[in-house]
């Protein structure tokens, strides 16, 4: 039995034929080299980006969130916003690198790495967003159960509390399952490397080295790991729209939010590693590590999971009908006709509308209009958030507390700022640490496995 | 300035890291090409017998663990044990602290169960399980961090960190025999055959550097610093403004001294003739007790209103009538005792006339109006005709 009969290879994943030397370098070249121009002028823009939403961060611990759009009605307003969108983000990392694994899609291998470093940062910029909303950020650690000189415990029953538990949990798991692949990677550069820069991987790499004893532990850590993630991605973003879920108001009020928000997540996910690959494979010259075929199976889970979110859209307006419930009712028409109907059709629009394109394969592999898209969808998932948030406080029950929000330049700022984090955050993972996965990517190049003629 | 740093940091990064060896060998090593070349090689080499061995290459090689004969890895095993913790840990911390520790009703739901439980328990399983399976199986099964293994800085582990396949065979192999084992690698199609020295400074076993002084006393140092920082927080820096805008608010307190009315006081008198919500004025208010004429006992005489003017007499009135109302005073002398309530002019007095003296005061007692609601003082008032019969009991009255 021969190893390709085993893994049915669809296209083989590093086209040309490379050696694992020009691998190494091929993966290592931003690592090692100094900057290049492009990459400074990138951080000038991102780390500017962050620097006014400090400002903003510094305006709104000086002053209080009152210096936020939010009102009395519409009390959650940007802050939570941005927290799910970024939330969002991070599960295309869990997905790919642990759904993924897990189902044997090794195309993933180029794309893995990057994508959890994404999740990482996507869920400490998401993590900001709820502790600053609570307007005394450095109240924070009531949040976690431990023993305090007033005697009491947090709320068990609320879902707020679950998802500092989940977010938490998420993060965690993603670090070390991000982590302990970059263990072998960083061994590879130490063995290059000489200096300080030797000292320092040294330490990180743990002095790993290689042995088959190793990695015999290693793989199957690694494939537990996956396991876990998988159903722990799935219960991040199911916990978040508990959040909505368990409240009893209408438009948040309904069973379908955890598969809904789930099937938003991974493609906000999507889109966001979509945009940033993209970019980043012209930048380092890695066209042929992260191909044109890798999107275009991108491009087609975002035209599954754009559809999964087209359906709840409607789902939701149907259920909103056979209820026979008024306030549901009028929610959804206020949301599709109301006064942020232009949020609405922009989401409905980016979201479900544009992403039908993929089914061409011309625009799938058209990367012009692919790198459209796939900003729309970001901007449709963004929106999507603002729909539930904001439609849903807006008009609420008592016609005499109906109010609109209007974000505050505090509000755009820190929007903005968070951007900048995380895209200062990953513009210095690309400089520091391997962004594609080394000694995976060197397990599935063609003629990587043994022929098992030997051995049955 | 800059170019100092440039040079310092240069000469820090050309800096010879490479550690001196000693003469005593530590393992022979090999190289070869391909995937193929190295399972074969491996099976050949348990196949001679030696059992201190070890395959290096730059990714896992599939089924290389049954052509090294390894046994199946407990990974698997360490992280169901830990999940379980993690479960069990869960359940027992959200029981104690919301169903026993810390009752709270909310929305009348019980202090415990199960389904509201699940996501933190959920959550915890993941992440003890997860932690459990990295840390472990980087520490426990694979012994790491081992950074001064005397394979490190070889051209061998450099070599299979890239591009080549790596066999090493150990000194400590009890099969070992230089030769032989260079002559076994040879025949295997070994290439670059490299002994391997230990390091100057001797470091063949994991040893744990916890217990090293340099890591303890940065342990110190860390936790000192971290504990002087927290501290220092919490007691100096959060009463500091902007933080300290809880208790320094632009406001007047009750007691506080105002500079802002002419009269000194931050409270406010209610305007001239403001009554109070239940209040009814007393229209003999500091009338003497001859005055009082026409005011009757509205309360019914009952088990419970004497129940009640029996309370408050006993509470108000007792401490210096006496429990029985003979001036018998608990004060012993603080204050001069009251006559008794059995005298005749007491006893010959109209209702209304006690009423007035509890409400108005007399003497050196002071007035109980604002202690004792109305209807109360005429339950007292109820209650001293009771202690009066009571002492002065007639024969009918046993009836």
């Amino acid at each position: 039995m021969s190893f390709d009969s085993t893994y049915t290879r669809e296209l083989p994943l590093v086209p040309e034929r490379s050696s694992f030397k020009e691998i190494d370098d091929v993966i290592f070249r931003p690592v090692e080299e100094a900057p290049t121009r492009k990459w400074f002028i990138a951080i000038t823009i991102s780390s500017l980006a962050l620097m006014i939403g400090a400002v903003a961060l510094a305006n709104t611990f000086y002053f209080g969130i009152g210096t936020w759009g939010n009102n009395s009605t519409v009390g959650w307003g940007f802050g939570i916003v941005n927290f799910v969108f970024w939330i969002g983000i991070g599960h295309a990392g869990t997905l790919i690198s642990a759904i993924l694994y897990l189902f044997r899609q090794r195309w993933r291998t180029g794309i893995a790495r990057f994508a959890e470093a994404m999740t990482i940062f996507a869920v400490i910029t998401a993590g900001i967003f709820p502790v600053i909303h609570t307007g005394r950020p450095w109240l924070a650690a009531y949040l976690i159960p431990y023993p305090n000189q007033n005697s009491i415990w947090v709320n068990f029953n609320s879902p707020l509390l679950w998802d500092v538990f989940a977010v938490s949990t998420y993060f965690t798991i993603s670090f070390v399952f991000w982590s302990v692949g970059l263990i072998p990677d960083i061994a590879a550069m130490r063995d290059r490397a000489s200096g300080i820069k030797k000292r320092i991987y040294t330490v990180l790499s743990l002095g790993w080295r290689n042995s088959n004893r190793h990695w015999q532990h290693y793989e199957r850590a690694y494939l537990i790991l996956a396991g876990l993630s998988t159903p722990l991605v799935l219960s991040v973003h199911t916990i978040v729209s508990f959040d909505f879920a368990v409240a009893i108001l209408p438009g948040w009020h309904t069973t379908i939010f955890p598969p809904y928000f789930v099937a938003g997540a991974i493609f906000s996910g999507f889109g966001m590693v979509a945009t940033v690959l993209i970019i980043l494979r012209k930048v380092y010259d890695m066209e042929h590590i992260i191909t044109l075929d890798h999107l275009e199976k991108m491009c087609k889970i975002l035209l599954a999971t754009g559809s999964m979110v087209g359906y709840a859209y409607c789902m939701e307006f149907f259920m909103a009908w056979y209820s026979g419930y008024i306030f549901e009712q009028f929610v959804f028409i206020n949301r599709a006709f109301g006064p942020y109907a232009w949020a609405y059709w922009t989401m409905f629009s980016c979201n479900v509308i544009f992403p039908q394109l993929f089914w061409f394969k011309k625009i799938r592999r058209n990367i012009p209009i692919m790198m459209l898209l796939v900003i729309l969808v970001n901007v449709g998932m963004w929106f999507e958030r603002f729909v539930i948030v904001v439609t849903s406080l807006h008009r609420d029950f008592l016609p005499s507390s109906w109010a609109m929000f209007y974000p505050t330049w505090t509000d755009l700022a820190l929007l903005l700022g968070s951007f900048g984090f995380f895209f200062t955050c990953v513009l210095l993972f690309v400089k520091v640490l391997p962004s594609i996965s080394l000694a995976e990517l060197k397990a599935v190049t063609e003629n990587a496995q043994p022929t098992h003629k030997h051995h049955h | 300035m800059i170019g100092k740093i440039k040079n310092k940091l240069k000469e820090v990064n050309n800096r010879n890291l490479e550690q001196k060896r000693s003469d005593e060998l530590y393992a022979i090593g090999a190289l070869f090409d391909t995937p193929d070349e190295i399972m074969d090689a491996a099976g050949k080499t348990t196949e001679a017998g030696y059992e201190e061995f070890d395959v290096n290459t730059p990714y896992p090689v599939h089924g290389m663990d049954q052509a090294m004969k390894l046994k199946n890895t407990m990974v698997g095993k360490t992280t169901f044990i830990f999940g379980f913790l993690g479960t069990t840990a869960a359940l027992l911390m959200i029981g104690w602290m919301s169903g026993i520790d810390y009752q709270n009703i909310i929305g009348g739901k019980p202090f415990f169960a199960i389904p509201p439980a699940i996501p933190i328990t959920f959550e915890l399983t993941v992440l003890l399980g997860g932690l459990a399976t990295a840390g472990l199986m980087l520490t426990l099964f694979n012994r790491l961090p081992w950074i001064n293994n005397p394979l490190h800085d070889t051209n061998y582990i450099k070599q299979t960190a890239s591009d080549k396949f790596g066999l090493v065979i150990y000194a400590k192999d009890k099969n070992f025999n230089i030769a032989t084992v260079e002559g076994f690698l040879q025949s295997i199609g070994g290439k670059s055959i490299e002994k391997i020295n230990f390091f100057e400074v001797r470091e063949d076993r994991v040893r744990t550097p916890i217990f090293d002084f340099k890591f303890i006393a940065l342990l110190a140092v860390v936790t000192v610093v971290t504990a002087v920082t927290a501290y220092g927080i919490l007691r100096y820096v959060l009463f500091l403004p902007p933080f300290d805008f809880m208790w320094k608010q632009e406001k007047v307190l009750p007691q506080e001294k105002s500079t802002f009315f002419a009269d000194g006081f931050s409270m406010r008198p209610p305007v001239e003739g403001t009554v109070s919500r239940g209040y009814i004025p007393y229209e003999y208010q500091g009338l003497p007790d001859s005055v009082v004429t026409l005011l009757a006992n509205p309360l019914p005489i009952n088990a419970e209103v004497l129940a009640k003017g029996k309370q408050r007499f006993n509470t108000y009135c007792s401490p210096c009538h006496g429990y029985y109302g003979e001036g018998d005073s608990r004060l012993r002398g603080q204050f001069p005792n009251p006559p008794s309530l059995h005298t005749d002019k007491v006893r010959q007095w109209a209702d209304g006339n006690i009423y007035h003296v509890i409400t108005n005061g007399q003497n050196v007692m002071s007035s109980y109006a604002k202690q004792i609601s109305r209807d109360d003082r005429w339950a007292i008032v109820h209650y001293i005709r009771a202690l009066q019969r009571a002492l002065n009991a007639k024969d009918e009255d046993l009836n």
